[in-house]
């Protein structure tokens, strides 16, 4: 047993207790935290597997951004959390059951059939990193992908932006799309008439005498 | 004891058939509901990982870059949803969730 052998088996003990705990945790904002700390378990799981750029990612991307994101959110709504948690226990022996079935399953089947070990695969060249490689991958045969993906990003900038936002009713503003559509022409129109005037005509004289 | 492939491959399975538990535990709960898709994601990207370095393979790293980036993106939305859904029921309760009558 190596040195490599019991960090995976530390880390993912503890990945596999976050993970619980995740699942378990009364308050929202713990489950988060313990979801952070699963995904530090996971990337150091990753550098296990010599993927460094993706468990770098993972930390500084992942956890950074998206978990704070969630964290966030569950800090600004006020939940209920006893409501919520109603029937969780009696879910809990069936869940159980079948997360232990999927488990043991899966274990199962995949320990017996990948015993593909280190050595059988032969040494990596060391002299070109993890990063470059994927890189050379991603930016040559990936690229078209890649470029979708980042379509992807922004629609889901947009739409999480457009669900969100709130416009005041009470404020008033102009809306910038329309000022700047306006064309001279709509703000002011030019009218042809005669420099001169010709006075108008005296009343006819029968109206006068009615009148009168 | 070296490590072999199926000893990632079932670290990724016990940490999907978790979160499989997570989502039956608190399916009233959406946000918990939310953070047990992540795990999932992250069961399958672990395994992922394993197999491109047991295979000698970077298509599969490349996997998880695209699977990681739409997570992203599936949880951008989703909490934008979630926050909404809470300006206007003040609840995340899914059972509650039925006004979208199909």
């Amino acid at each position: 047993m190596n040195v490599t052998t019991g960090l995976f088996y530390i880390f993912s003990t503890v990945m596999l207790f976050a993970a619980f705990r995740v699942i378990t945790a009364r308050n929202p904002v713990h489950a988060v935290l313990f979801l952070v700390l699963t995904f530090f378990q996971a990337a150091m799981i990753w550098m296990l597997l010599k993927a460094e750029f993706l468990s770098i990612i993972l930390v500084l991307v992942y956890v950074g951004a998206v978990m704070v994101l969630f964290l966030f959110v569950v800090m600004m709504m006020d939940i209920n959390t006893e409501n919520l948690r109603h029937g969780f226990w009696k879910h809990f022996p069936f869940a159980a059951f079948v997360g232990v079935l999927i488990a043991l399953e899966m274990a199962a089947v995949l320990m017996g059939g990948f015993r593909v070990s280190e050595v059988a695969v032969g040494g990596v060249d060391p002299s070109v990193g993890n990063t470059a490689k994927l890189g050379k991958v991603l930016f040559t045969q990936y690229l078209y992908p890649l470029e979708v993906a980042a379509a992807i990003l922004l629609v889901a900038m947009f739409a999480a932006i457009a669900l969100t936002l709130r416009a005041r009713k009470d404020s008033k503003y102009v809306t910038p799309g329309i000022q700047v559509r306006v064309k001279a022409k709509d703000r002011m129109t030019v009218i042809k008439m005669d420099a001169t005037q010709a006075a108008p005509e005296p009343a006819p004289a029968v109206e006068a005498e009615v009148k009168a | 004891m070296t490590l072999t492939l199926g000893h990632f491959l079932a670290l990724g399975a016990i940490l999907f058939a978790m979160s499989v538990v997570g989502i039956f535990l608190n399916r009233r709960n959406l946000i918990v509901l939310l953070m047990a898709i992540e795990l999932m994601l992250l069961a399958v990207n672990t395994n992922f990982v394993a197999f491109s370095h047991y295979l000698q393979d970077m298509h599969g790293q490349i996997f998880v870059f695209f699977i990681l980036t739409v997570a992203a993106a599936e949880s951008a939305i989703g909490l934008a949803i979630l926050v909404l859904l809470f300006r206007n029921k003040s609840s995340i309760n899914v059972d509650e969730l039925n006004s979208l009558k199909g």
